[in-house]
């Protein structure tokens, strides 16, 4: 094991009290909605934030354990850390700052600068070697932050928000590099992000935390199939049902029931993609078992389709054709059928 | 004017507001003493630049008296800003970003001298390090040194007077910086002192040396604390604008040459810090 914390701390109103382990050579995201404590937990694995209690161990050392007594200040910690706004130093060029980490743990200015010239060709900004930060793009800043987290060989590497101040374009090209760089570095990461596409994209599990607790741990597969709750399964895209089972029949919270894939008993939670939905102006007839009556809430363009956001016993997410919406007459508040095969709803234990 | 690229130039066009009051816009009632004030600021000096004995000026400033004033003074003002950077610089830190109890009590102490009578400064002074001082008495009993009237004096009475400006503008050039540097700079292992010395002061230097310039030209002006703690002694504490008072009794037209030195300094001093203070909008 590399990484173990147990974290609580008061934030204002809001109690954060949030577990995790993540092994060496893993990428653990902490992916939430924003002002859900995300990056107060960054700041404590670095030493920044005291937390109020809990304990933080790293590689078997004892970083944080307030009720002991025990608190590694940050710059005796053996992390990296790249902040989303990347701040490189604006004072020194882009070599000083990878420089930097080596030079302040002892290092001779020769032998720090030699491996940070290596650091910055290794992201392809040996050109940039003497360029100061501000002459950086924001893609450019960003792999130099990364370059100078990594320089020091850290056991633990902290990405906060790493992407989100880039623009959609950089922030593919920085991802692909970023996820290069992971998959090479053999510490531990804890990456913090809002954004469920680089969570998927970089890390091996996610942790899902909302309003300071853990609601959801698994890999980006079992969490983005499996959502437990409307906050992620709106990330990933998905219809979210709660009701209790009795073999394929599932008696929702409505009153409503639900034929799904597998049997189940007990409370279970009903995945449904938007694409497997069908609607209709009036009742199908024939094979599909679960059809009902519902009505639009909302229509919002969704890449070369409609999402369609429907109301009623079994509130639903639609994806149909433009075509199909100008047939359906789909204006705010119109009645339609919602039908889903049996097959298409995955029914897993709440 | 649209340049080339048709993008105007960013600083020298400036927003014109309607103006509805006159070609000025600017209301009678406002106009006539702010006439009045600018008037009495800038007659004065208009008026030593109209006496100025501009044709004997260089004979004036190059007797040994003058020279010596001159030398006493560049040195002292610059030795106080040394002592005020080693000491101030640290405090001003203290001030910006230390937790510790009573902080708003210690920067009021700290800019009392800012707005001291600086003769109450020069009295205060002589009480704590005069030869029967508080500090003074058993310094001298012990080492036979003695403060009062010595260059030293000079170098402590500006140091006491000027140091505040110095502290005022760096801790709000560290107030102003992002501290999130800091952070950085602690989880690359550097410790605090290595951030202070390597990240913090790096990033505030422009509020430094603006500090530092303003220090300097306020120990250059001293005149109170100086004449009661340090004296007036030719070659070792008559400094420029002592030099400027008794010159005024015996021989005007040097007193006019020394002053106009004392204004091209300030003015050198305003143009060293125009970033700062003058573009302000």
């Amino acid at each position: 094991m590399s990484l173990s914390a147990q974290i609580v701390i008061q934030r204002g109103p809001l109690h954060v009290d949030v577990s995790f382990e993540v092994q060496q050579g893993e990428v653990l995201a902490i992916l939430g909605p924003n002002g859900a404590g995300k990056s107060t937990l960054l700041r404590i694995l670095a030493g920044l934030t005291r937390p109020q209690s809990g304990r933080i161990v790293l590689d078997g050392q004892l970083l944080d354990d307030p009720t002991a007594g025990v608190r590694v200040p940050p710059h005796r910690r053996p992390i990296g850390m790249v902040f989303q706004d990347h701040l490189l130093f604006p004072h020194l060029s882009t070599v000083d700052n990878v420089a930097f980490g080596l030079r302040a743990r002892g290092q001779s200015r020769e032998a720090a600068r030699r491996v940070a010239a290596e650091w910055v060709a290794r992201m392809n900004l040996s050109d940039h070697g003497s360029a100061k930060p501000r002459s950086l793009s924001g893609g450019q800043a960003q792999r130099i932050a990364l370059a100078r987290a990594l320089a020091g060989k850290p056991r633990l590497l902290l990405l906060d928000e790493p992407l989100s101040a880039l623009d959609a374009r950089t922030k593919l090209d920085v991802r692909a590099d970023l996820r290069h760089h992971l998959a090479d570095y053999a510490g531990a990461t804890v990456l913090v992000t809002h954004d469920p596409i680089d969570a998927m994209a970089l890390a091996d599990r996610l942790v899902v935390v909302e309003r300071g607790r853990v609601v959801q741990v698994g890999t980006p597969v079992e969490v983005s199939r499996r959502p437990r709750t409307d906050y992620v399964a709106r990330l990933v895209g998905l219809s979210l049902l709660s009701g209790t089972a009795d073999g394929r029949s599932v008696v929702l919270d409505s009153g409503a029931a639900v034929q799904v894939a597998e049997a189940r008993t007990g409370p279970v939670f009903v995945a449904i993609r938007p694409t497997a939905v069908g609607l209709y102006r009036s009742r199908p007839d024939g094979s599909p078992r679960n059809v009902w009556p519902a009505t639009v809430a909302g229509v919002t363009p969704y890449g070369e389709t409609l999402r369609v956001d429907l109301h009623g016993k079994v509130p639903l997410t639609a994806d149909v054709s433009p075509e199909a919406a100008a047939e359906l007459d789909l204006v705010l508040g119109a009645g339609v059928w919602a039908s889903v095969k049996a097959s298409e709803a995955a029914a897993y234990p709440a | 004017m649209p340049s080339p690229s048709g993008v105007s130039a960013p600083v020298s066009v400036k927003q014109r507001q309607p103006q509805p009051d006159g070609a000025t816009g600017i209301p009678a009632v406002l106009m006539i003493p702010a006439v009045l004030a600018v008037g009495f600021l800038v007659l004065p000096l208009t008026a030593l630049l109209i006496r100025a004995p501009w044709s004997s000026l260089g004979s004036l400033l190059s007797t040994p008296e003058v020279r010596d004033a001159l030398r006493l003074s560049v040195v002292s003002a610059s030795l106080a800003t040394l002592i005020s950077l080693i000491v101030g610089v640290p405090l001003a830190w203290v001030l910006a970003r230390s937790q510790i109890r009573g902080r708003g009590v210690l920067r009021a102490l700290v800019t009392v001298p800012l707005v001291l009578p600086p003769v109450v400064g020069g009295v205060a002074l002589l009480l704590a390090l005069g030869r029967r001082g508080v500090l003074g008495a058993p310094l001298y009993d012990a080492t036979g040194v003695s403060f009062p009237f010595t260059t030293t004096a000079v170098v402590l009475a500006e140091t006491f007077v000027a140091m505040p400006f110095l502290i005022i503008s760096v801790e709000g050039a560290l107030r102003a910086a992002d501290r999130r540097y800091e952070d950085a700079a602690a989880t690359l292992g550097a410790s605090r002192a290595t951030t202070f010395r390597r990240v913090t002061l790096p990033l505030v230097a422009p509020g430094v040396a603006a500090g530092a310039v303003l220090c300097w030209a306020r120990a250059l002006g001293e005149f109170g604390a100086t004449i009661t703690f340090a004296g007036n002694f030719p070659g070792t504490t008559r400094t420029m604008t002592l030099q400027v008072y008794l010159a005024l009794e015996t021989d005007p037209d040097a007193a006019i040459a020394l002053s106009l030195v004392l204004l091209a300094v300030s003015i050198f001093t305003l143009a060293l810090l125009r970033d700062r203070w003058l573009m302000r909008t």
